[in-house]
């Protein structure tokens, strides 16, 4: 059975850094919109915890490829996580949540689900 | 089981050297070992003894520290020297009571021989051997203008040197015909006395003196043989050593005619419960005045008291390499030819000061010898030759030609046998380097690390990289250079490239010399190297996606993910209504206080969003970014200096603000700490850091590339006497030369112990400017100095920058749920579990 989701206009493109990553506030928690103009599809967006530490900061990272899989590296212990699949390329066991993103005008939306805010708190 | 005594007499290089290879024996543990030092001090490295002058304290030159020895369980007795010694009751007997030994070392040295000369006993008459020699040298000269060394031999020249340092004209007076007599042939001395007279030191040679008296101009007068006369304040009498021998004489130990205690081949006199090494020691009719063949000794030793039985001194190497008074001399082997049938070859050229003798062997195979004046770089390959009976070339004057006269290259180190000594210091071959690599050491540091190669005198630093690469090379390990995936270059390289082509951006550099679209290696990398080229702000739209977090957010993200902020507090001086403003604006914010090891104060636990509004307040108050986030300058730490403190010789804090203020902002391969001593006391501990500098009456002297924290490091005494202005730009060369040639992330500590050539090629870089660089990097740093901007001003002014500071940009009053607090000793700090 399919949690009911919904499209959230979550900021705008004005918001965003090229290369880099912006954090969002959503039914879902903290999460992590990535803008790497040089890709298509550009738009990226993955959880802003940090499962090592457990503290919001991924949108704070670098991006970047290795292998040709984008990637950002986490600003406080240095791993990588895929901005496709969540993955984390050190550890197989660990991974993030990835979240549909896509460009609606100006209006970046996010697919969330709906009624779980509770499980905002990592 | 009660232990047996060990007792160790003389606390010196070699004393010292033999408990630290002893300590490491299994037999160790079945020894209670107690060390008697005559002198007050511990063991301290007398081969570079006038360092002393220069600045160098005890704690310098010490060979150890005293925790260690408590760590090693060695009761230390310095200042108790031993008067008798019982070989029946195997005791011996100091003024403050009797021990006794089961094995007793006799590691007492030597002492200067003053020749019987008329007057020697003249209270500024004095010997060169103890820091109590130094220190009455110095209290001498003060009161002086002129100096006298006796003895032209390799102390004499250093005491030479010791004495120019002080300020003072000064003599060498030698008995021979010419300097160095034992290493040097008549050639080699001349243009060493020639190139010694051009630095201002006077060479008297076959003169005796006769007699000391009363002087007319000067505190004393030598009287010489043939009735000429030299004037002069002190005299420091250097005509060799004599063997401290006195205890085992008296105890009835067999003595050499003249003079030494007679060892065999394990190092054991006469009583098979006494031993003896180092300087007083006689074996096989010699004594041996150098530190190398003393710890060899020391070694054997320590093998033969662990019970090896095969363990055996069998002589050493006497070959020598050294810079007296800066000149180069080396002497290897049978340097003055006397094995019957050798036969020489010499190169001399009178124009640029080089001297170069070969002695080989009658077949012409082997090298026996060598004398080198004015250039070592041929020594390391000729000292090869002799010790590993390498077959010498069908034309061996090619060794020593100048390439451009057809002179072939240093030996690779692939022609060197398994057995060749590397490092001397250490007893290190190649063999064991070979072992290390295929132990797994992967790189230079590592093999350093295994072996203790290269880590004494350092002289072996460029060989030794030679014959790691090339075995590395040989097992096929690619020596990888590589930045990261995405750039085929060096650090060094991609510095070039950047600043060669003008590129500005990293997308330009990546798409023209690399592949991929970056990461966390390489992006702070370059952004790094676009900020020492061209000096843009870290947030231009450009350079933001490039940075690391902290330089991001221009402050320190903490481990709950909120940050510290360290204003700039140049020298460590602070206004008390500045100080009230950090007070005021940490209260506001409820922000956890701490002072840095850096004379500043640390502001903890501000969230993203804070950033900007804490800084106003800042930059409001006159405060600057502290950098205290970037791979740049961090502080310049001083001491009170001249202004307050009566031992103050220099204004230290003045000069802490002036250096602080030059070079903020400046972005290099990794921090850079500096600190600024008022006196030679050093309370700023500037030898700790990567560029340190200490006052001196004449001005400062500069010590670069020292480290504290994880890997210490000492730092290197650059020069001498500075003046502010020369002090200045001396630094601006060597930041400069280390941000374009330093790896990602290498402090200078370990840039300096990767460099080739070390501290002496750096010099030259640097103060003779044999790169022809330093114009350039003058002009470079100047551009750097003037276009400096407070990175946080230039943020909190423009709208467009404050906007990377939301915490979430669609929600400016959601806090972030996971920072959770707590109070402990009255202030605010994060709770601390993981998720």
């Amino acid at each position: 059975m399919k949690a009911r989701t919904c499209w959230d206009a979550v900021c705008t493109v004005e918001d965003l850094v090229p290369e880099s990553g912006i954090a969002v506030w959503t039914d879902d928690g903290p999460v992590a919109v990535f803008y790497l103009p040089h890709r298509l599809p550009a738009l990226f967006a993955i959880s802003h915890t940090d499962p090592f530490s457990g503290t919001n900061v991924l949108a704070r990272g670098i991006t970047g490829d290795l292998k040709g899989e984008p990637v950002v590296a986490s600003p406080l212990y240095k791993q990588h996580f895929s901005l496709v699949t969540g993955q984390c390329l050190e550890d197989e066991n660990v991974s993030v949540k990835t979240y549909p993103v896509l460009l609606d005008g100006d209006k970046i939306r996010l697919e969330v689900p709906i009624d779980q805010s509770e499980s905002a708190v990592a | 089981m009660s232990k047996k005594t060990l007792i160790v007499i003389g606390n010196g290089m070699v004393g010292h050297h033999f408990l630290e290879q002893f300590v490491a024996t299994p037999s160790a543990s079945d020894y209670e070992i107690i060390v008697f030092g005559e002198e007050k001090q511990l063991a301290y490295d007398r081969v570079h003894l006038s360092e002393y002058f220069a600045g160098s304290t005890h704690a310098d030159l010490a060979m150890g520290t005293a925790d260690w020895y408590t760590e090693q369980g060695i009761q230390l007795r310095l200042n108790e020297a031993v008067t008798s010694l019982d070989r029946d009751q195997r005791t011996v007997t100091t003024p403050k009571g009797q021990y006794r030994y089961d094995e007793l070392v006799l590691a007492t040295g030597s002492y200067p021989f003053v020749p019987p000369i008329e007057g020697r006993e003249h209270p500024h008459c004095f010997v060169y051997r103890t820091l109590e020699d130094l220190d009455a040298i110095r209290a001498s000269a003060q009161s002086g203008k002129s100096g006298v060394v006796v003895g032209g031999g390799l102390l004499g020249l250093e005491a030479a040197n010791a004495l120019k340092s002080l300020g003072l004209q000064a003599h060498v007076v030698e008995f021979a015909p010419r300097l160095m007599p034992v290493q040097l042939d008549t050639d080699g001395g001349a243009l060493l006395r020639h190139k010694i007279e051009e630095l201002g030191v006077q060479v008297h040679t076959e003169k005796a003196t006769t007699a000391i008296v009363e002087g007319v101009d000067a505190r004393l007068r030598m009287n010489f043989s043939d009735d000429s006369h030299l004037e002069t304040d002190l005299i420091v009498f250097s005509a060799g050593i004599r063997p401290q021998d006195a205890l085992a004489r008296s105890s009835g130990l067999e003595i050499g005619e003249r003079g030494g205690i007679v060892v065999n081949d394990q190092c054991t006199t006469s009583d098979p419960h006494i031993h003896a090494i180092g300087e007083c020691a006689l074996w096989d009719q010699r004594i041996f005045g150098l530190v190398a063949p003393g710890y060899t000794m020391a070694r054997t030793l320590a093998s033969v008291l662990n019970g090896d039985a095969e363990a055996a001194f069998t002589g050493a190497d006497m070959s020598t390499k050294l810079k007296l008074l800066g000149v180069d001399v080396g002497s290897i082997g049978d340097a003055h030819a006397q094995t019957p049938g050798a036969r020489n070859i010499r190169f001399n050229d009178e124009q640029a000061g080089h001297y170069r003798r070969m002695v080989i062997s009658e077949d012409g195979k082997t090298l026996l010898g060598a004398i080198l004046v004015g250039d070592n770089s041929h020594y390391d390959t000729l000292l090869q030759y002799t010790l590993n009976d390498i077959t010498l070339p069908d034309n061996p004057e090619t060794l020593i030609l100048p390439e451009s006269q057809g002179g072939a290259p240093a030996l690779g180190p692939d022609a060197l046998p398994e057995t060749a000594s590397i490092c001397s210091c250490h007893n290190v071959s190649k063999g064991d380097i070979c072992g290390a690599i295929d132990a797994g050491c992967g790189d230079l540091g590592s093999v350093k690390a295994e072996t203790k190669a290269s880590t004494g005198c350092g002289g072996c630093t460029a060989l030794l990289k030679n014959v790691v690469d090339s075995e590395l090379e040989k097992r096929g390990v690619e020596v990888s250079k590589d930045l990261c995936e995405h750039f085929p270059y060096s650090r060094q390289e991609l510095f070039h490239l950047v600043k060669v082509n003008g590129i500005r951006t990293f997308r330009t550099l990546i798409s023209q010399h690399g592949k991929g679209h970056g990461c966390d290696i390489c992006k702070p990398t370059v952004a790094s190297i676009l900020a020492t080229c061209w000096n843009d702000h870290i947030l231009a739209t450009d350079h933001v996606p490039l940075q690391d977090t902290n330089d991001t957010f221009m402050a320190n993200m903490q481990k709950n993910g909120t940050y510290s902020i360290v204003p700039r507090i140049p020298g460590g001086e602070i206004t008390p209504d500045k100080l009230i403003v950090l007070g005021e604006v940490a209260k506001q914010y409820n922000l956890y206080t701490k002072i840095t090891g850096g004379q500043r104060v640390d502001l903890f636990g501000a969230t993203l969003s804070e950033l900007p509004e804490i800084w106003e307040k800042l930059i409001a108050a006159g405060f600057e970014t502290g950098h205290a986030y970037g791979k740049s300058l961090r502080t310049v730490k001083s001491c009170v200096g001249s202004t307050w403190c009566r031992y103050g010789v220099q204004d230290s804090v003045g000069m802490a603000i002036l250096l602080e203020n030059r070079y903020k902002g400046l972005r290099a391969p990794h921090k850079v700490k500096m600190a600024v001593s008022g006196c030679t006391r050093e309370c700023a501990e500037a030898q700790s850091k990567d560029f340190g500098v200490i006052a001196t009456e004449n001005g400062w002297n500069l010590y670069v590339c020292g480290n504290g924290g994880m890997r210490p490091r000492h730092a290197d005494l650059f020069a001498t006497d500075l003046s502010d202005e020369e002090l200045i730009r001396t630094i601006d060369r060597v930041i400069m030369f280390y941000v374009r040639t330093g790896d990602r992330l290498q402090r200078t500590s370990v840039w300096m112990e990767n460099l080739e050539g070390g501290l002496d090629y750096l010099k030259q870089v640097v103060l003779e400017d044999s790169l022809g660089i330093c114009a350039e990097l003058d002009e470079h740093m100047d551009g750097i100095v003037d276009t400096y901007q407070c990175e946080w001003k230039t943020a909190v002014e423009d709208p467009e920058k404050r906007k990377r500071f939301r915490e979430f940009v669609n929600a400016p009053e959601q806090k972030d749920p996971v920072q959770q607090w707590t109070t402990e000793r009255d202030q605010r700090r994060p709770v601390l579990e993981s998720a």
